[in-house]
């Protein structure tokens, strides 16, 4: 009995505790079909009346915000293939093969780990400029193709696929690539798929590199968009959060999709940023 | 005998030109956009590159001398040591405590699992734009509770140089908790079941056992959790970008903001350069200490 008062109060109190972290979400669903006028009213008015659909008509026909999904969409997709497969060869190469240099070159890579972005990001951006890539997304996306964390990850994968099932397709006569691609890449499937969640995710909700790359408002991804059209429709709290739920909802489709994934993925792989 | 010598150095070469050919994207990748920024990084900080001429001088370690005369600079290192403090610590407590109580219902994981993942999974910039309107001093929902449960005169949160710091905290509490609380909570279920009805029969009451057994069990994921979270504590930049800009006057100016605003703004790409290597060198240090120190609490049988 006692026992169960006290399970009872923990469950109170995670569900209070939940609740402080879901608040903002509701809020911004329901502030997002209001008129203005019925935003600050108290207590707060969760289901609008009347709902007001005209905030997400604004976004999607006077801002570009269908532009923004396109470039983000375009980076995103470009930026996790390319990261993936360069990480997938390099780390099957650090796992499997070896080399002379190995434990060296992958020592550096996994020292860069340290390195903050903000350290490197004026000497990159001057690369990119050098190579006349500013203000595009081409620039977005080489600076997502260098990952020690995407290259650690499938290298813990890859160390876990037995030697003498590599050995035996190599004694068959399969030449690197080949084992590489039919008999390794098929068993990491969800080492992969981990690492294409992460860095999808990462690169959709990346702001400092498109805020310090892009300058035409064409190009912006969805970040850079949503920052300055809060800042253009100041006060329009509607618009706004409607705004900002058109932003949240790919990423919350794909996590609510792939919670399990994401949350053991995130915690297995140990360290993330 | 040589012959068999012949074949093995031939084989070796073989994978060794294999090995550096699966890696070879990487190498490009890495090489044009880690090590040579990092080394390139330096040599700017030890020059008066603006960013835009290609005209610059070598002026030794004058950005870093500078540095420390520099009043803005200073403001936005205590600014973020500030930050770095109450955003690790509450993190800490908070994520711990959550974990510790999820680790012991048996129902709704899932829901409370997502819920509280749900913040670290949206972007930064989605955050603070939700986060800027509910602290609104004038009407936001989070003024009206508290005027509603009788707090006269409540905070003017990013209005006010005293509170904005201390909002970006908050926000950024709520924002990554849920991301600790899952590393804690994988490091309480391995902790054996087995322990505890021992110690139990031992007559040791539910908060002995939790500061006996629990504790010292988890102190590599304790240890793991600290050090992830004060490097993170020196990187804070989305928030203040989009819910205060660095304001009101100078009140969340951080080091990684401080970077943005002399490089990309002011055009002291050098000068910027000099932060930007303060700032590693910061996180190095503080990861290093935590590394040495580690050995005298942290538990790994």
């Amino acid at each position: 009995m006692k026992k169960k008062i006290k399970n009872s109060i923990f469950y109170m109190v995670m569900f209070l505790l939940s609740l402080v972290m879901v608040f903002p979400f509701l809020w911004m669903i329901s502030t997002s079909f209001k008129y203005d006028t019925q935003v600050f009213t108290i207590p707060i008015e969760w289901i609008p009346n009347p709902v007001n659909l005209s905030n997400y008509v604004k976004v999607w026909t006077e801002e570009p915000f269908l532009i923004f999904y396109k470039n983000t969409a375009l980076v995103a997709v470009c930026a996790t293939v390319g990261q993936v497969v360069i990480s997938a060869f390099a780390a099957y190469a650090f796992a499997k093969i070896k080399f002379a240099g190995r434990n060296f070159v992958f020592g550096l890579y996994i020292a860069t780990m340290m390195v903050p972005w903000h350290t490197i990001m004026i000497p990159q951006y001057q690369i990119i400029s050098r190579l006349q890539l500013t203000d595009t997304h081409l620039a977005l996306i080489m600076g997502q193709l260098a990952s020690a964390f995407g290259i650690f990850l499938l290298r813990q994968f890859f160390l876990t696929i037995p030697d003498e099932l590599i050995e035996a397709a190599r004694i068959d006569g399969a030449g690197e690539i080949i084992t590489f691609g039919r008999i390794v890449l098929p068993q990491a499937k969800p080492a992969l798929a981990t690492l294409i969640i992460f860095t999808f995710i990462q690169v959709w909700n990346d702001y400092m590199a498109p805020l310090i790359y892009l300058n035409t408002k064409e190009k912006y991804t969805i970040q850079l968009g949503l920052k300055f059209f809060q800042s253009e429709h100041t006060m329009q709290y509607t618009i706004i959060m409607a705004g900002t739920v058109c932003a949240l909802i790919p990423i919350l489709v794909v996590f609510l999709f792939f919670e399990k994934q994401i949350t053991s993925g995130m915690i297995h792989s140990g360290l993330k940023g | 005998m040589s012959g068999l010598g012949l074949r093995i150095n031939k084989r070796k070469l073989k994978q060794n030109l294999i090995g550096w050919g699966f890696i070879l994207p990487s190498l490009l990748a890495f090489g044009l956009f880690m090590f040579l920024p990092i080394l390139l990084g330096f040599w700017y900080s030890l020059t008066d590159y603006t960013g835009l001429s290609a005209d610059y001088h070598f002026v030794g370690f004058d950005n870093y001398v500078k540095m420390f005369q520099d009043r803005y600079f200073k403001v936005s290192v205590k600014n973020n040591c500030i930050y770095a403090v109450w955003f690790s610590v509450l993190t800490m407590l908070l994520s711990l405590m959550l974990a510790s109580l999820l680790n012991k219902l048996l129902r709704f994981r899932k829901f409370f699992r997502i819920s509280f993942f749900m913040p670290y999974i949206s972007s930064m910039v989605s955050v603070a734009v939700i986060w800027k309107m509910i602290l609104n001093p004038q009407g936001g929902p989070l003024n009206s509770v508290l005027s509603g449960i009788g707090i006269d005169n409540p905070p003017q949160w990013l209005a006010s140089t005293t509170w904005a710091l201390y909002a970006i905290v908050i926000v950024s509490v709520w924002k990554n908790c849920g991301y600790y609380m899952m590393i804690f909570l994988a490091g309480l279920q391995n902790v054996p079941e087995s322990l505890y009805e021992a110690a139990a029969l031992d007559g040791a009451g539910k908060i002995q056992q939790y500061l006996r057994i629990t504790l010292p069990l988890i102190s590599p994921t304790i240890f793991l959790n600290l050090v992830l979270v004060t490097i993170n504590s020196f990187q804070v930049f989305d928030l203040v970008s989009v819910m205060t800009d660095g304001g009101p006057g100078m009140s969340t100016n951080v080091l990684a903001y401080r970077i943005y605003y002399e490089g990309f703004k002011r055009m002291n790409m050098g000068y910027a350069s000099a932060i930007a290597y303060f700032l590693f060198a910061v996180i190095l240090v503080i990861t290093l200490v935590q590394f040495a120190v580690q050995k005298h609490w942290v538990n790994y049988d």
